[in-house]
């Protein structure tokens, strides 16, 4: 039997397209899980896919010492959810990189619910969204820290470039912590094109669309500088930059 | 080869230039002083087009062109270069990257081949070197953590990579120490003295213009040319201030 299908009053489903998400539910009820064994490694690089509706949902569980690095690039044209749990045992440690970048009326979503259960876990997210048109982009991210989870150290940097006048940034970290002796810190901003940025890079000769893409390249592309095969990721990016500017 | 003529120009409605007449011939270097507040800056930024800088009355002609009704980007591709006063930051770039797509888009719109990229770095290598700044600084994001000095440095690197026809330098010389100032006013000599080029120096100081040797020296105040001279005129503000000047 399938899940449940979801609701907005469900907090994590807030901001989805439901709508777009009803036919193809069936599919994606079921998450995928990967676990990564004591003192392993696992990276991966999650690319959009030729859909209207791309879901991906992924549950991750490290064990001790054990280390994952998701790099993830959400631009669904009608609707794109990334939805990750992630637990981290002792000495653990998860990054993630990820971009929304949306257009015309999309809704793009990231949802990450990372648990850090054992002590001395390091987790840190690092999001990206640009939009234009009416897209809607959001990170609802959720860190949880167990009681005896000590000295666990979890990061959290969301900021959102808006395009238009009509486009939408949803960010809402949200912590729960259990242990007194840990460091969780994020910071979100929301902001649009720097306007004296843009008069520099057209001073130099670049054409206003030019400049535009070039500043937007600036403010995505570092996301994939760690990534060990990124290429795929940077070219998918680069275009999806180029089709929002 | 840049003509003003009773430029008029006013920021959110408050009028800045008050008939601003300026004539800079190919060949010359042009100095502007003028105490805080008189305009010098905004007259840069009217010439290399920013946006909110409005001008209500008179023209500028470069190379007998309309220069007003350029956009920036065809500005800079027509030869104009704006060192500015405050550069800017964009996280995320590299020096390279921006300026070899600055370079390549001038010369798209000119008509001209684009620069492969080994060709790039040779000219952007050999253009720190002799303003004597770290190549490897040309990778970092543009202008992100570099001190004062180094981004006026890095103006003029930009300056010589880009290699203008004319320059308006607006006070560049302001946060160099004595040792930079001397680099950077060789920079200028080397990059913009010649028969088809021009600069516009806006600056407080005379010490620059001990380096770079103007033809002409103008005194803007209140928005206006009041007194034009030889270097003379520049010493003579270095003992007795703008407040005499005017009388």
């Amino acid at each position: 039997m399938t899940a449940p299908f979801p609701t907005h009053k469900q907090e994590e489903w807030r901001y989805a397209d439901l709508e777009a998400l009803q036919p193809v539910w069936e599919q994606f009820a079921e998450p995928i899980v990967l676990t990564v064994g004591a003192g392993e490694k696992l990276e991966e690089v999650w690319l959009p896919v030729a859909e209207d509706v791309q879901l991906r949902r992924v549950r991750l569980s490290l064990g001790d010492g054990a280390r994952a690095r998701i790099f993830a690039l959400n631009n669904a044209p009608v609707y794109g959810r990334i939805e990750l749990e992630v637990s981290l045992a002792e000495g653990a440690e998860f990054e993630m990189f990820a971009a929304n970048i949306g257009s015309g009326l999309s809704t793009n979503e990231i949802v990450t619910n990372v648990k850090h259960l054992g002590p001395g876990g390091r987790s840190r997210q690092t999001i990206r969204s640009v939009l234009n048109g009416k897209a809607v982009g959001s990170y609802l991210g959720k860190v949880e820290v167990a009681r005896g989870a000590q000295q666990t150290d979890a990061e959290q940097s969301v900021k959102a470039m808006l395009l238009d006048r009509g486009a939408t940034a949803n960010c809402k970290p949200e912590l729960e912590i259990f242990a007194d002796d840990v460091k969780c810190a994020h910071g979100a901003t929301v902001g649009e094109l720097d306007a004296m940025q843009l008069f520099y890079a057209e001073s130099r000769g670049l054409d206003p669309m030019s400049a535009r893409a070039l500043l937007l390249e600036g403010f995505v592309m570092d996301l994939w500088d760690s990534a060990k095969d990124g290429d795929a990721i940077c070219i998918a990016a680069r275009d999806a930059l180029r089709k929002v500017v | 080869m840049l003509r003003i003529e009773n430029l008029h120009a006013t920021v959110a409605d408050k009028p800045i230039l008050n008939g601003v007449s300026l004539h800079v011939p190919a060949g010359e270097v042009h100095a502007i002083m003028g105490p805080n507040g008189s305009g010098k800056s905004t007259l840069a930024y009217v010439l290399a087009g920013r946006p909110g800088y409005d001008v209500s009355e008179g023209a500028a002609t470069f190379d007998g062109r309309d220069l007003l009704a350029m956009e920036p980007h065809e500005r800079a591709a027509a030869g104009l270069f704006l060192g500015f006063q405050y550069p800017v930051e964009i996280p995320g770039i590299s020096y390279l990257q921006f300026l070899r797509e600055s370079l390549n888009s001038q010369r798209r719109s000119r008509g001209e081949p684009e620069l492969s990229g080994g060709d790039f770095i040779k000219l952007a290598r050999e253009q720190a070197k002799l303003l004597e700044m770290d190549a490897e600084m040309l990778k970092r994001p543009v202008n992100v953590g570099f001190s004062g000095g180094e981004k006026k440095r890095a103006e003029m690197v930009q300056m010589g990579i880009l290699n203008p026809r004319f320059a308006v330098l607006d006070e560049t010389d302001s946060g160099l120490d004595i040792d930079a100032l001397r680099i950077v006013g060789e920079g200028i000599n080397r990059i913009m003295r010649g028969p088809g080029k021009g600069v516009l120096l806006i600056t407080h100081y005379e010490r620059l213009l001990e380096h770079v040797r103007p033809d002409r020296v103008h005194v803007l105040q209140a928005g206006k040319i009041t007194r034009s001279g030889d270097i003379e005129l520049a010493r003579e503000l270095e003992n007795t201030g703008y407040a005499e000047a005017a009388a």
